[in-house]
């Protein structure tokens, strides 16, 4: 007799993690997502009857660093276990497998879950030369499709994935491009920052897993709920803003008593992200509190928006060289321009005086 | 390439271009223009002391004229100090000029120039309504003046909602705001409003000519 295999309650018992817990863990996912508290049962109920959906998650031209961002979250969380708890099939790098073995288990894992698997996906798609980021023999790209194609979502994690990232940066060496240029008939959500925090992550599987669909997204297909505003706005040091008070440099005063770091580059006014309420590191901090300006990770071509030191009011491409040029344009096509408006000036005086005195010339002969 | 990218990026850079040489280009040509030699004696000697009298004689409003003058000069005095304590004094602004020139100077408080910028706003827009509605102020008036008045608006409204995070999205009023300051950067020298220029030697000009014929400026 074959039985079942454990539902995501077992599995947490099993675990010594308490119902309380759980619905306390239930309750706070519901509260990140915003919905209303009666949904909590909904999402606890749908949970504990997840029999382990299969989870592909492809890397592609990536640092690792939203796989660290999961792992480093602080285990051993509920959300991690929730992340223990769906069956990732594929892995590159957490998987015991390796080579044939591990392709075989993706194989195995996209046939037996056809149409029902969510593939995550952190890193960027080369599409210059296919031999730039390869696995097994396979693009890239390739494998993107082929993956895709039996997929109910798919989920890009992390600013490379969602769209671009760095790989994109100018000048963009190996043709790189997100997910959602390559893949445009299935659900995508967008879940970046470099990394992206680890409880968005969990919370929008938690929600795919509850209600079977993806989030209510924004025009960024980012979920709206974790960046609907901006960094800015939730930030500690919004006071110091508003009252003109900023540091100067990185060990000044203003630095020392934690004014604003708008003078230093903070990105924060135009980055969408839950950094400033979430944080990082079991709500730890999150970089502005440790000193540092935003850099805005979260946003598309955050890495081409100029220095991450320059502040958002400045210009990015005028400076006063350009301006020094310009004068010396004005000035020379002033000179030349009025050197020869000056000439036709008195070449028209002085047809006007011919004139008059013809004129008068010949009233006389008259 | 966001709005906010375009708008910090190329928009700014060609608009300074474009004012830089827009505005040697009209100095350049009121300097080369030809002018007719006076044909008759000077009716008075020092003529710089006319012309000096005359740049600032003219800030405050003519005698003759004071009491039916006095609400456009006192809104146009108020307005134009209003724009240049914004432009000049707010710690964002101050930025943006140390960027450029690597010079900064002491700020304002944010509060002061919120008000100095309501304000300023709110006395263009009752001058541009006043132009617009008094018979003898909208004959006079052509597109420049009604332009003018609107180009210099929209940076200080664009500016305000992006300070107080009214309507669009944050980094969208500031693409806008820095669109808006493109514009006027774009429209100052061939317009009306190059008068920041020419206004204090032309005045100068102005009060040479009178005292040269025996006029008192």
């Amino acid at each position: 007799m074959t039985h079942p295999p454990p539902s995501l309650s077992d599995r947490l018992r099993a675990h010594g993690i308490s119902r309380r817990s759980f619905l306390r863990y239930c309750a706070t996912t519901a509260s990140l997502l915003a919905l209303p508290p009666a949904m909590a049962p909904r999402i606890a109920q749908a949970l504990e009857a997840q029999r382990r959906p299969s989870v592909i998650w492809l890397s592609f031209q990536e640092c690792t660093g939203c796989t660290e961002s999961i792992l480093r979250s602080d285990a051993p969380s509920i959300e991690s276990l929730i992340f223990e708890s769906i069956s990732l099939d594929y892995h590159h790098t957490l998987m015991a497998a390796s080579g044939h073995a591990a392709e075989a288990a993706r194989e195995a894992a996209m046939a037996e879950n056809a149409g029902q698997y969510l593939v995550l996906v952190d890193g960027s798609i080369p599409l210059g030369n296919m031999g730039f980021s390869t696995t097994a023999g396979e693009s890239n790209v390739e494998t993107l499709r082929r993956v895709a194609a039996g997929a109910a979502a798919i989920v890009s994690i992390g600013t490379c994935a969602a769209y671009g990232g760095i790989p994109y940066a100018n000048p963009n060496p190996t043709g790189a491009v997100p997910v959602s240029e390559i893949i445009r008939d299935k659900p995508i959500v967008n879940i970046p920052g470099c990394p992206p925090i680890p409880a968005v992550m969990t919370s929008v599987l938690a929600h795919f897993l509850a209600f079977g669909e993806l989030p209510e997204l924004d025009d960024l297909g980012r979920p709206v709920v974790f960046y609907g505003q901006n960094i800015h706005d939730r930030c500690y040091r919004r006071p110091f803003y508003e009252r003109g008070e900023f540091a100067e440099s990185f060990d000044d005063e203003g630095a020392k008593k934690g004014w604003c770091l708008y003078k230093l580059g903070c990105k924060g006014p135009t980055t969408y992200n839950a950094c400033a309420v979430l944080k990082w590191n079991g709500g730890t901090s999150f970089p502005i509190e440790a000193g540092h300006p935003c850099l805005g990770c979260s946003e598309p071509n955050f890495w081409d928006a100029g220095s991450f030191y320059q502040p958002l009011s400045q210009a990015t491409d005028l400076d006063s060289r350009t301006l020094a040029l310009a004068v010396g344009a004005g000035v020379a096509g002033a000179v030349v321009a009025g050197v020869a408006g000056r000439e036709a000036q008195k070449a028209h005086h002085e047809a006007a005086a011919k004139r008059a005195a013809d004129r008068s010339k010949a009233e006389v002969s008259e | 390439m966001t709005l906010l990218d375009f708008a910090r990026g190329p928009a700014l850079e060609w608009a300074a271009v474009i004012f830089v040489v827009g505005l040697f280009w009209r100095i350049g040509g009121l300097i080369f223009l030809a002018r007719a030699r006076p044909l008759s004696r000077n009716r008075r000697d020092d003529l710089w002391r006319g012309g000096w009298r005359m740049v600032w004689s003219r800030f405050v409003p003519n005698r003759v004229f004071r009491d039916r003058i006095s609400l456009q000069f006192l809104a146009g005095w108020v307005w134009h100090v209003g724009f240049f304590v914004v432009l000049l004094m707010f710690e964002v602004h101050i930025l943006f000029f140390e960027g450029l020139f690597g010079l900064s100077w002491p700020a304002l408080p944010n509060t002061v120039i919120l008000v100095a910028a309501a304000v300023t706003a709110g006395l263009l827009v009752m001058l541009l309504i006043r132009r617009a509605t008094q018979p003898v102020l909208r004959a006079i008036s052509g597109f420049d003046d009604y332009a003018s008045v609107v180009v210099v608006l929209l940076p200080l409204l664009t500016g305000l909602a992006s300070y107080a995070h009214l309507g669009l999205a944050y980094e969208t009023m500031l693409a806008l705001h820095l669109l808006s300051v493109a514009l006027l950067l774009v429209w100052l020298p061939f317009s009306k409003l190059v008068h920041v220029i020419t206004m204090l030697p032309s005045r100068y000009v102005m009060g040479v000519k009178f005292w040269r014929r025996g006029v008192e400026v």
